[in-house]
């Protein structure tokens, strides 16, 4: 209600009672909902670094595990044994490495940061629904990763028991040292995690449904609004399950409950719980976890739409269509969880209807790619560093889609189940492509963000170190996973057939693949921070995009608009219209300014310009409660 | 109809085409509604939990007038839950239908108190929040004297029940109880505490708002929009008790 009265009818008469908002209220516990994103972008980028990093550690011991690795003890400390990864340490790294990764960069970076900036920007709100449920929502997040970050530097290491952290491992503290201390940690960030998400999701849904622009009706939104919109009814449906879990988990754990905790021996002793099912919470995490794959993938696919066809200079093929299978996903995603326990001893035909709805997300998954590629067939490209993210996104999302169906099959996932080959499937598909997604994003949206523009050079550079890098690094895993390497083990001393040495070299490729794409990273971090003070100074549409935030001045104020916020006519995608003089019209041009470009059904819209104009009314008076 | 309605009216082939509510409703309701929303999958999450567990778990085959007490398989509710405050009888879910019946009846007096907001009448809707908050006290003491009936256990149930090694149980916790498997009161007190923590946070909302109505925020304000968000949440711990009472007692 602070934006409400800061922006009513007449905004000329408030720009001069308008005070300037100290530091602390500007840029830390600020409530405009530019700086949030901002704050969500900084903070995904910094935990990427260090759950990167991570990766890196334990692709040294997988790749060389016979390097020395003491130079890493001022930094590990007695986590190297006569230069050696310790083993439990290797656990706790894959499982940190999962956890920042999923939920801190792929999710809170990257749906918070670009809900957050462009749902106001796109549909033509002053700011979110609720500026300080908002602010709340990022120090939720804040507190979370505070967590989570201390647990990395206890003596007994962080929650060690994979980032789905299956009971008994993460049940019983005395399983093994990432058991005690860190999973408690790590169970009160999630909780706050989830608090936060929370916050985010219903101030997300609220304004797309409350705030848009008069004239903006769904069928007019562009389509990371849309994507926006799916993923956080995505996350507001499945995120309380988790919490639920992670509740009754926390009592397994503390308080001596048997929820998932049934006639457990440890150390030769029997423990006093029964009657509970550790299968209960695999399924109760799954209902969470399958959905949360599109929470973190269907943002990076709104982003793609948007870039690939402002860069296309086309319309995006298939508008509907594009919605139709976003939400088809998001309804599948709900239904599909327990692909991911073919192997916990399901019933096969229970397991044959599971495989039946995952593969159909292949429909709505091929729809998405044909799109992408139509839309750039015979397009006016324009190979921006976001658009070259994009069209790696939609590579990386068919390679990686692609071992998605063969994993999806029931009789084929025993056999490959928690190998290398679900690792590689995972990254491409989820992993890399959301973060393609990311970097998209952020390259298209940096200008709105800062005023600045990128260095394109080191885009291109960073786009394609990055893009040959991931296949380097993941392309080789499919192999290693039908070789039989199983996930999550810190050496393969007793593989079959001596697997483990005929693959030494491949294992070795990868391992320096990751450490180069890793280091190229450096590029991006150099360009995004010295193009935020010393980039050339953007114009007001660097894309010529047709889509709302592009009429807002360069940089933005509180309030994003100076005067009314502009009337919307049009879909987003008139881009190259015949007839037309320029190749884009912004949503806000009406029709009938354009009769030289208009098709017949476009002419009939004239006649509503004047009603959509008469909301004018209406649309303050939300602002005015 | 209150000041927060008087938006200007929009034609009705425009209600979802931008600059108005189209649900007409302000943000804050719908945020309301979606977080119950989200509620509503943890509640069923638990209750899920709740119903996998008992049914891995041996019932009472028998007849109900052989029934007794064991660990070896899970006990009928209306023989667990059958005692009431100042009466020594045998009275099953007598005191859990009033606890309901309370709780049910402070939701009239949550209507009441919206349907006063709507007239703008201060000193109603001071009066059924008062009385809503009442309920919910009643509700919560009377849980408490639930829980602590259920824990200390009636005296000659701890000498029937035998743990594995055949000593008597004596008194419920989160390990054991002397009414069936563990799990019973695991699950008893994880989600009837889950939704006693909903009824407690729904009750310190109640007073805030009682509060703010008292001090005459929300006649300053001009509507008491506020009564109607907090209501929903009300009503919504209400039916949530519903389907718990469902679960727990009739089942």
């Amino acid at each position: 209600m602070a934006t409400a009265t800061l922006h009513a009818h007449d905004v000329h008469e408030h720009e001069h009672e308008h005070h300037e908002l100290g530091f602390v209220r500007k840029y830390i516990f600020s409530e405009d909902h530019k700086t949030i994103a901002k704050q969500y972008l900084i903070t995904g980028i910094i935990w990427a670094f260090f759950g990167g990093a991570l990766s890196i550690i334990f692709r040294l011991q997988l790749g060389f595990p016979d390097l020395n690795l003491d130079w890493l003890k001022p930094v590990l400390g007695q986590w190297i044994v006569e230069g050696k990864l310790e083993k439990e340490f290797y656990l706790a790294l894959v499982t940190m490495h999962g956890t920042i990764m999923v939920f801190f960069v792929l999710t809170a970076g990257l749906s918070g940061t670009f809900s957050n900036f462009l749902i106001p920007l796109q549909i033509g709100a002053r700011d979110m629904a609720s500026g300080f449920l908002n602010m709340l929502s990022y120090w939720f997040f804040f507190l979370s990763s505070v967590i989570m970050f201390c647990s990395l530097f206890l003596e007994t290491g962080p929650a060690s028991g994979g980032w789905v952290i299956y009971p008994p491992l993460s049940a019983l503290p005395q399983a093994m040292p990432g058991s005690g201390l860190g999973m408690t940690m790590w169970l009160t960030s999630m909780t706050f995690f989830i608090v936060s998400s929370l916050m985010g999701g219903i101030n997300y849904i609220s304004t797309v449904i409350n705030l848009r622009t008069r004239g903006m009706s769904f069928t007019k939104m562009p389509l990371t609004i849309w994507a926006f919109f799916l993923t956080a009814v995505l996350g507001l449906l499945s995120f309380p399950v988790l919490l639920s879990a992670a509740l009754l988990l926390i009592f397994d754990r503390s308080f001596g409950t048997s929820f998932y905790l049934s006639e457990i021996y440890i150390g030769g002793e029997a423990l006093p719980n029964v009657g509970g099912s550790a299968i209960l919470y695999q399924h109760l995490f799954w209902f969470l976890g399958h959905p949360e794959v599109y929470i973190v993938l269907l943002p990076a696919l709104g982003i793609t739409s948007e870039v690939i066809a402002t860069n296309a200079r086309k319309p995006i093929f298939g508008y509907r269509a594009m919605i139709g299978s976003m939400m088809g996903i998001t309804v599948l995603a709900f239904i599909v969880w327990a692909h991911h326990m073919f192997v916990t001893g399901m019933n096969p035909f229970l397991g044959s209807v599971f495989m039946l709805l995952t593969l159909i997300i292949a429909v709505p998954s091929a729809v998405k790619s044909f799109n992408y590629i139509t839309t750039l067939w015979k397009g006016n490209i324009i190979f921006t560093p976001a658009m070259l993210f994009s069209i790696g996104l939609v590579s990386l999302f068919i390679s990686g889609g692609v071992t998605g169906i063969i994993l999806g099959n029931s009789a084929l996932d025993i056999n490959l189940h928690d190998t290398y080959f679900v690792v590689a499937h995972f990254h491409l598909v989820m992993g890399a492509a959301s973060f393609f997604g990311l970097m998209a994003g952020v390259y298209h949206w940096f200008p709105k963000m800062f005023g600045k523009m990128m260095n394109p050079t080191l885009g291109y550079i960073h786009f394609w170190a990055t893009f040959v890098g991931v296949y380097c690094v993941f392309f080789p895993m499919h192999y290693i996973g039908i070789a039989g390497f199983p996930r999550r083990y810190y050496s393969f001393t007793a593989l079959a057939n001596n697997a483990a040495e005929s693959f030494v070299d491949m294992n070795m490729f990868i391992s320096i693949a990751a450490i180069l794409t890793f280091s190229s990273q450096i590029v991006f971090v150099i360009n995004f921070f010295g193009s935020m003070f010393k980039g050339k100074t953007a114009p007001q549409n660097p894309w010529n995009s047709t889509t709302l935030e592009w009429t807002t001045p360069v940089v933005p104020g509180h309030g994003n608009w100076e005067g009314e916020i502009p009337a919307v006519y049009r879909w987003p995608y008139d881009y190259s219209k015949p007839g037309s003089a320029v190749d884009f019209i912004p949503q806000n041009v009406p029709f009938s300014a354009t009769p030289e470009s208009n098709l017949p059904e476009e002419n009939e819209e004239i006649a509503n310009e004047k009603e959509i104009e008469s909301l004018l009314d209406s649309q303050n008076a939300v602002y005015n409660i | 109809m209150s000041s927060i309605h008087a938006a200007p009216a929009v034609p009705e082939k425009m209600t979802w085409a931008g600059g108005s509510k189209p649900l007409n409703a302000s943000y804050g309701k719908l945020m309301m509604w979606f977080f119950l929303l989200s509620d509503t999958f943890s509640f069923s999450a638990l209750l899920i939990t709740y119903g996998t567990i008992r049914y891995s778990q041996k019932a009472w085959e028998g007849a109900h007038e052989a029934f007794f007490f064991s660990t070896g398989h899970w006990p009928i509710p209306e023989e667990v839950f059958a005692a009431m405050p100042f009466y020594h009888g045998h009275a099953p879910l007598v005191f859990v239908g009033i606890m309901t019946f309370i709780l049910i009846f402070s939701s009239v007096t949550m209507v009441l108190a919206v349907e006063a907001g709507h007239r703008n009448d201060r000193a109603a809707v001071e009066k059924w929040m008062l009385w809503t908050i009442v309920g919910g006290f009643t509700f919560l003491g009377s849980q408490a004297w639930e829980w602590s009936h259920f824990i200390a256990g009636p005296h000659d149930l701890a000498l029937a029940a035998k743990d594995a090694l055949g000593n008597p149980i004596e008194g419920a916790n989160l390990t054991r109880n002397p009414y069936g498997p563990p799990a019973f009161a695991d699950l008893f007190f994880f989600i009837t505490g889950f939704h006693g923590t909903h009824v407690f946070s729904g009750v310190i909302l109640n007073i805030l708002i009682f509060f703010n109505t008292a001090t005459g925020l929300y006649q300053r304000r001009g509507h008491y929009e506020m009564v109607e968000k907090v209501g929903l949440y009300w009503h919504f711990v209400d039916l949530v008790w519903v389907f718990v009472f469902t679960f727990f007692y009739l089942v």
